[in-house]
């Protein structure tokens, strides 16, 4: 077994240090050493999308990327959205517009939509799509969440 | 996933080492986009994995009077967010934005493309139309390789082991001239092509006859074909339908694609003839304005 390497990552804008196998990747590490369940595996080969987290302000598919390439990154996942209580203007919008039914796509939709807005604030409909291709949904149908994230933008368009 | 260690070097003369140490044994990271699937699926079984992506060489973006280069390691969105490289390079912009989604671009590079050397790799097309080549690293130093030389098969290069790619480089641009990459594929986004096509022309200043092009066809043969033929039969020529249908005729000649789940030979060599006709004229378009 190859020796296990300590990572040092900032998570959440809390520094966190780790022990973790060259083989493990970034979602496992998340999931089952950080404790941070809110990311999801699907399927596991970066199809999907649920597994998505922000790694130094890029979307990734947590599960291609290894946990000891993270060493010195910022990453951001679904649990460091909300503030206390107060919940995230696009998780808002999700649960406002019925962005959601079953759940599993959610979080890494949400972070997905989290940079789409932070380089594109007024998204067209036609830009939302595409940008939420590597998010599959098996739910939704996806209208709903193209309005969540409408909705989603005029909110931290306003600042509410 | 099999166990392996994981080395990341900090320099070209590291890595090049620590390949040449664990020959056979050591599989590139670029954005592992390939990679780390591969590996859970067991197609490659390395001992050690090298990051190459801390590597200055391999992270080189730069153009200039002289052409454009690219580090092997550069993922997708950095390619496509420099203007001056959408301008000028179109057509490997135009792949680099339909590389998977948005999650896939943050990290897939237009070097682990390459190297994973697949006939439907989405960038190979336009690397050869926009004539690029590849400089190559290895303990007796570098080597330069044209990108239409270095797919040998699926899934093979040129790359002998103990060696790596560095950069791509992009000969500048003629006045009068760009490009375009399309692939045909069932939805809109994140698929593999049915059959894609890159093209290149140069037009002369009135912008009614061709002066030279360059045309490569993707999924229709074991590696991406450069229909040298079909351009060259551009040559010359007015700018005109007669001219293109007449190349996308030589296209098809050259294309020997398969039947799989995708689409069967017939239905691709049909497209092979539909896409050489629409990005030439899309090519020719933008070389206009
Ligand atoms: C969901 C999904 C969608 C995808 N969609 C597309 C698509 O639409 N079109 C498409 O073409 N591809 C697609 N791919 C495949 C993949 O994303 C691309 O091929 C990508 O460009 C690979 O780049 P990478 O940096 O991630 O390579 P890696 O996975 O890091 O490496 C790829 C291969 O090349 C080798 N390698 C990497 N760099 C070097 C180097 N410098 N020298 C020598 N060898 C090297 C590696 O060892 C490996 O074998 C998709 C993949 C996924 C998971
Ligand atoms: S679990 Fe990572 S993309 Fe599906
Ligand atoms: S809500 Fe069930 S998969 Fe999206």
């Amino acid at each position: 077994m190859a020796k296990k390497r300590i990572v040092t990552a900032e998570v959440n804008g809390k520094t966190e240090e780790f022990l973790c196998q060259p083989r493990q990747t970034l979602s496992e590490v998340l999931r089952d050493v950080l404790n941070l369940t809110g990311t999801k595996e699907g399927c596991n080969n970066g199809n999907c999308g649920a597994c998505t987290v922000i790694m130094d302000g890029m979307p990734v598919n947590s599960c291609l990327v290894l946990a000891v390439e993270a060493d010195g990154s910022k990453i951001e996942t679904i649990e460091g959205l909300a503030e206390g209580e107060t919940l995230h203007p696009i998780q808002t919008s999700f649960l406002e517009n019925a962005g959601l039914q079953c759940g599993i796509c959610t979080p890494g939709l949400i972070m997905s939509v989290k940079t789409l807005l932070d380089s594109n604030p007024d998204p067209s409909e036609e830009e939302i799509r595409f940008y939420l291709a590597g998010n599959l949904c098996r739910c939704t149908g996806y209208d709903k969440v193209v309005r969540a994230v409408q909705d989603a933008a005029s909110k931290c368009q306003s600042g509410s | 996933m099999k166990d392996f260690e994981y080395e990341q070097p900090q320099s070209l003369a590291e890595a090049v080492q620590l390949v040449q140490e664990h020959q056979g044994a050591a599989r590139l990271l670029a954005g592992g986009t390939d990679l780390i699937d591969q590996v859970r699926m067991g197609r490659y079984q390395p001992d050690y994995v090298i990051d190459i992506k801390k590597i200055p060489e391999l992270n080189v973006l730069e153009h200039s009077s002289e052409g454009l280069r690219i580090g092997a390691a550069v993922p997708c969105y950095k390619i496509y967010g420099d203007k001056e490289i959408v301008k000028q390079y179109s057509a490997l912009t135009d792949s680099c934005t339909i590389i998977g989604g948005t999650q896939i671009q943050s990290r897939a590079s237009v070097g682990g493309n390459l190297c994973n050397s697949g006939p439907a790799g989405d960038s190979i097309p336009s690397l050869i139309a926009l004539d690029a080549t590849c400089v190559i690293a290895g303990s007796q130093g570098e080597r330069t390789v044209p990108v239409a030389d270095f797919c040998t098969g699926p899934g093979k290069n040129v790359l002998k082991p103990g060696e790596l790619l560095v950069e791509l480089r992009f000969p500048a641009r003629p006045a009068h001239s760009s490009s375009h990459f399309r692939r045909f594929i069932p939805r809109n986004e994140m698929d593999i092509a049915v059959v894609s096509v890159g093209a290149s022309v140069v037009l002369d200043d009135k912008g009614e006859t061709i002066v030279s092009a360059r045309i490569a066809l993707g999924a229709v043969g074991p590696k991406v074909i450069n229909a040298v033929e079909a351009a060259d039969a551009l040559a010359g020529q007015p700018v005109n339908e007669d001219s293109i249908q007449k190349a996308a005729e030589i296209a098809i000649s050259l294309a020997t694609p398969i039947t799989d789940m995708r689409g069967t030979k017939e239905y691709r060599l049909h497209l092979t003839g539909v896409l050489t006709k629409r990005v030439l004229l899309k090519a020719i378009e933008r070389a206009k304005a």
